[in-house]
């Protein structure tokens, strides 16, 4: 497990490009017809709001599943977990950890546990 | 020979039963969008194969999806609905202003005119149009700018526009219903609204017969007589002769005045149905007995259709957009419940057999009749 801001700072726009890898919840992925997880290709620094934003391009059919449109929040029964670690409120412009970064690991959005 | 094709919204999916004009033999298809709440799946009367559905999720928030082959195949299109301008504000449960917020789509309206055109109503209650095939939605913001929307309040369910009703005599003019606001109509394309509650009353609010805040369940109307509505409210069924200027109770012999949907006979003006519903605190029929009500005389007096129905032991509800009927010579007539069964009767109301009975609880019914 990777602690939480373990990630190599950002280098900007500059920086190699990184095939970031997404695991979406089952209803986004039915959504998108994806099988299994996505891979992005992204340019550091890697942030939740830019895998989003990202993700959006290649699939517009997720705009308004994951943040809301207008304000851009994150929908409230949805939360982001990286390295087995709730990123969730760490904040959409944190630099995700390294393993993340570097597409050792997945992103996870998940679908918070609730109602039937 | 005609067919007809029943749209099933759950609280877990999308379902369309198909059958010829005998309504003996049905085929079930779904569930579209599986796990997902559907709220309402209607058909375009200018193109019958164009099928609109509202997907919804807590988690996941609004979908709109666009069948062009009757429901077989269906693709997402715009999902983005923004308030106009700043939205302000209506009261909460407990009076104090609370923001407009958009949550889901409970209602698709498609035009009677133009297969792109579509009318959707939200909760927080809210009309909008898209003029593109689903590709994008413009709020018709006369309806909540024109006074009274700081003193609307939610319903049990939600601040939602539930119900609106395309007169197909007159394109300018609409009806629309929201609970717990009331029912308001336009004459002039959307632009501007009018509130249509007089003659109703609503001994919950501190002024009963206020202009605006009655907690209105639906309303409907037969198009060939497109100024007559009638309406299920929380309690009272009533109509109206002068497209909504003035209402007039005709619950007559329920059982209960209480409920939620309402329709009417698709050749006969005056035949109307309801399901009455115990008490606004137990959504069951009364006694246990699953019955319509039909009214041949535009209301006051119904008589109880039972057969086929189940007669003891039955606690499901039948929600506002749950009852709908179809356009064959022998008008049929559906309904679904809470418990997942959707009932048909292809007399009018007089026999009742269940067509599927184990699906997810129902939220909406819609028939089309294929020529």
């Amino acid at each position: 497990m990777t602690e939480k801001g373990a990630s190599t700072p950002g280098t900007g726009e500059g920086g190699g490009a990184a095939a970031i890898r997404v695991i979406l919840p089952q209803h986004l992925r039915t959504l998108t017809g994806l099988d299994g997880e996505v891979a992005l290709e992204l340019r550091e620094p890697v942030t939740v709001r830019r895998v989003l934003d990202a993700l959006e391009a290649r699939y517009p059919v997720l705009r308004g599943t994951i943040r809301e449109y207008g304000t851009g929040q994150r929908r409230a029964f949805l939360r982001f977990f990286a390295c087995e670690t709730d990123w969730t409120h760490e904040g959409m412009d944190a630099e995700l950890p390294a393993p993340v970064a570097e597409g050792r690991e997945p992103l996870l959005i998940i679908g918070a546990i609730a109602g039937g | 020979m005609s067919r007809v094709r029943v749209l099933v919204g759950t609280k877990k999916g999308a379902f369309v039963l198909s059958a010829d004009g005998t309504r003996k033999d049905w085929d079930v298809s779904g569930p579209f969008f599986a796990g997902w709440e559907i709220y309402h799946v209607k058909g375009s009367a200018v193109e019958p194969n164009r099928v609109w559905a509202s997907q919804s999720s807590g988690w996941f928030g609004q979908m709109i999806q666009r069948s062009d082959d009757g429901g077989a195949t269906w693709g997402p299109v715009g999902n983005r609905f923004a308030y106009e301008g700043v939205p302000g504000t209506h009261q909460w449960y407990d009076g104090t202003p609370h923001p407009w917020e958009f949550k889901r789509v409970w209602h698709l309206e498609p035009s009677l005119t133009d297969a792109d055109t579509v009318y959707a109503g939200v909760e927080d209650a809210a009309l909008f149009r898209s003029a593109d095939g689903g590709a994008t939605w413009e709020e018709l913001a006369g309806l909540r700018g024109h006074g009274s929307g700081p003193h609307w309040q939610p319903g049990a369910g939600g601040m939602c526009l539930h119900t609106i009703l395309l007169d197909p005599s007159n394109q300018e003019r609409m009806y629309i219903a929201i609970s717990a606001a009331g029912t308001f109509r336009t004459d002039d394309g959307g632009k501007n609204w009018k509130p249509i509650n007089k003659g109703l009353v609503s001994n919950f609010m501190p002024d009963p017969t206020a202009e605006v805040g009655h907690c209105v369940h639906h309303v409907a109307m037969h198009r060939a007589r497109p100024e007559v509505l009638f309406m299920q409210k929380h309690w009272d069924v009533m109509r109206s002769d002068d497209a909504g200027e003035n209402w007039r109770e005709v619950s007559g012999n329920l059982p209960t005045d209480f409920g939620f949907a309402i329709d009417v006979h698709a050749h006969e003006p005056e035949t109307l149905y309801v399901v009455p519903i115990k008490s606004d605190s137990e959504h069951f029929p009364p006694e246990g007995k699953l019955r319509v009500y039909r009214s041949r005389t535009g209301g006051n007096e119904w008589e109880a259709l039972t057969k086929g129905l189940p007669q003891k032991d039955c606690y499901v509800n039948v929600l506002r957009d749950a009852m709908a009927v179809d356009e064959l010579e022998e008008c049929g007539v559906y309904f679904g419940t809470t418990g997942g069964q959707v009932y048909g009767s292809a007399d009018a109301g007089d026999n009742w057999t269940p067509i599927v009975r184990d699906l997810p609880a129902v939220l909406s019914v819609e028939v089309q009749t294929i020529p």
